[in-house]
């Protein structure tokens, strides 16, 4: 029983990441019709901008966490809106160019990583707090994990209650059904580009932040192994839906945790099956419109 | 009329004048200082103009792929990687000689390509591009968690035992040379050969527009799924040549990384250009090369850390201009060579037109 809930929670706070990963993934597809494969190094960058700040600021204090937390998610929003403006805007329409221009960006800025931080992973520690467990149901589970889940859970609220009741969530829902109406209607739909880019960078850079504690290190390689188990949960849950890509993050990571566990350590590849079957039986995702 | 026959042999023409020339290049005393280490005789110099004619294979394959049938695959590497790994799994555990064996392993990854080409393609466009990624992944993990067959994070090494003689050691590498040159010239042929015929075409114009071609009565699945396969096979087979030029393989040629890089290949030297592919893959791999060297040069080492970290990572120069090319010309090397012979080829127009009126 302890065993099951450890996974359960370890798996919630796993998904939780990939939830911060997926949602920009989801959105600026849903939006703009863009596969980004810069986002893992928006991610990347949040975590290495939160590390550098914790470390001027020293002590792992809860506000020098949340000061990362805060630091990560502005540099990656930043970075996010300053590609959007200045490399995909360019390339207006072109999705097969816009997408090989995320390729390129992701290529280069790991190299450029490496070059500034080292190739070797650095290790992070956060409050004490951190380091503890807690008991639940019997089962001792490491205390970042709630961290994680609260954080994600507030991303998700924040992005509903942003999407459902200001006039530029309904920009952008209105583009993610229709985008050359809300264009004939006259309204600028490429400030929603670089808001939806900014929107996911920050949850990018913020998950950054918190993935550097859930592993206890920063690479540069950090973004881009999550980005794939980001992609994979945006096709599941559909592409271009926020709910889906968070039920599918739920649902992946969960998985692949007992599978880990209980099947000698196939997580990875379960997840794939995972994915075959919900093409086969669904193509177009658990939530989704068909892409 | 007689422009259009002298068209259509004068490339060939031109392309085996090439192939002559490459397959002589082993006998030749040839120094080119800052694009190759050395003479073209010396076995470190064949060694990298054959990687870089094995990159070009493997990005003419990739071409077919997305240049001829537009389906972006993340997961290319894998099929390269299944020729590799599984040739070299093959040699060290059965007393099989090397051209069944390679047989054996091209049957096999036709069946697999068949089978994950065949649920891939139930979704198109950036899904079936995750898809692929997906089954990449899934292909690189098996690889590095199953040490005892396929070396882990360490890498397989090849057994020689059955490989004939030939084509093993150092002093041998212009045979491996000339391996390699002449699987360029074969998949150029078979990529030739099936883009110029009904499937080919069938797939070209999916690849325009897919519901006007279900509209005339075609199925795109199919044809489709033959490129895809044609496509994986023609990398297996790159991957085979990779063990024994190479002495083994690395988990690196399953990830997705690997596959980028043939996709920066192909944007390179122009999507959809045959002729792009291969110079892309001689290009790209040359640049890696030298920028590798340049990079721990003492010239680099010097600079001041704004520009030395920036200049001492190959890949970071390779992302860059591989930004700029997508920017700026769209097209790549192809494009620039065909904007060119455009404006002499009016210019000429322009002339016959002048003398015509005179």
């Amino acid at each position: 029983m302890s065993t099951i809930v450890l996974l359960l929670i370890t798996g919630l706070g796993l998904g939780a990441l990939y939830f911060l990963v997926a949602s920009g993934l989801s959105l600026i597809y849903g939006l703009m019709g863009i596969l980004n494969f810069a986002h893992g190094s928006f991610l990347t960058l949040g975590a290495f901008a939160g590390w550098e700040l914790a470390r001027r600021m020293g002590g792992d204090s809860w506000v020098t966490l949340f000061a990362s937390m805060a630091a990560g998610a502005a540099v990656g929003a930043i970075v996010a809106a300053a590609t959007e403006f200045l490399l995909i805007r360019r390339l207006y329409n072109r999705h097969i160019e816009q997408v090989l221009v995320t390729v390129g960006l992701a290529l280069a800025s790991v190299a450029l990583f490496d070059g500034i931080w080292g190739t070797d992973p650095i290790y992070v520690t956060g409050p004490a707090w951190f380091a503890e467990t807690t008991e639940i149901l019997g089962a001792r589970v490491p205390n970042d994990r709630f961290v994680l889940i609260a954080v994600a859970v507030l991303v998700l609220i924040a992005m509903v209650l942003f999407l459902r009741l200001t006039r530029y969530g309904l920009i952008i829902r209105a583009g993610v059904e229709n985008r050359a109406m809300v264009t004939a209607l006259g309204i600028d739909v490429r400030k929603a580009f670089t808001l939806v880019f900014a929107i996911g960078g920050a949850a990018a850079g913020l998950g950054g932040v918190l993935a550097s504690h859930y592993f206890g290190y920063v690479s540069p390689q950090l973004g881009g192994s999550l980005l794939i188990f980001a992609f994979i949960v945006t096709v599941i849950g559909g592409l271009g839906s926020l709910t889906g890509a968070a039920v599918a993050s739920v649902v992946v990571a969960v998985l692949q945790q007992f599978a880990n566990y209980y099947l000698g350590g196939t997580g990875d590849l379960v997840v794939v099956l995972l994915l075959a079957v919900v093409l086969l039986v669904r193509p177009s995702g658990l939530v989704g419109r068909l892409a | 009329m007689k422009t259009v026959t002298k068209r259509r042999w004068l490339p060939w023409a031109a392309g085996g004048a090439v192939v002559a020339f490459a397959a002589i290049l082993p006998f030749l005393n040839i120094v080119v200082p800052g694009v190759l280490p050395g003479a073209t005789y010396t076995p470190g110099t064949l060694q990298l103009l054959a990687l870089s004619l094995l990159f070009a294979a493997l990005a003419l394959s990739y071409n077919l792929l997305f240049g001829s049938a537009g389906m972006l695959s993340f997961g290319h590497a894998l099929y390269f990687a299944m020729g590799a790994y599984g040739l070299g799994i093959l040699l060290q555990s059965t007393d099989l000689a090397l051209v069944p064996a390679m047989g054996i392993i091209l049957a096999l990854v036709i069946v697999a390509a068949y089978l994950i080409g065949a649920l891939s393609l139930r979704v198109t466009g950036i899904s079936f591009a995750m898809v692929t990624l997906a089954f990449a992944q899934a292909g690189n993990v098996l690889i590095r968690r199953n040490p005892g067959l396929t070396g882990g994070e360490e890498g397989l090494r090849l057994a020689t035992a059955n490989v004939p003689d030939v084509l093993v050691g150092v002093i041998n590498t212009r045979n491996l040379y000339w391996v390699a040159l002449a699987l360029v010239v074969v998949v150029f042929v078979v990529v030739t050969w099936f883009e110029h015929s009904r499937a080919g075409h069938v797939v070209a114009a999916t690849r325009e527009n897919e519901l006007r071609v279900r509209v005339i009565g075609v199925r795109p699945f199919v044809v489709k799924l033959i490129t895809f396969v044609i496509a994986s096979a023609l990398a297996a087979l790159v991957g085979m040549v990779y063990l024994l030029l190479q002495s083994g393989a690395t988990p690196r040629a399953t990830s997705a990384d690997f596959t980028l890089t043939i996709l920066v290949i192909v944007v390179l030297g122009g999507v959809g250009s045959r002729w792009g592919a291969v110079v892309g893959g001689i290009v790209y791999t040359l640049l890696d090369q030298r920028l590798t060297a340049f990079a721990s040069s003492d010239a680099v080492a010097a600079l001041p850390d704004v520009l030395r970290i920036p200049l001492s990572e190959p890949l970071f120069i390779l992302g860059t201009l591989f930004i700029l090319v997508v920017l700026f010309l769209p097209g790549g090397i192809a494009g620039i060579v065909g904007r060119v012979g455009d404006r002499s080829r009016s210019r000429a127009a322009a002339r016959d037109r002048v003398e015509e009126a005179s």
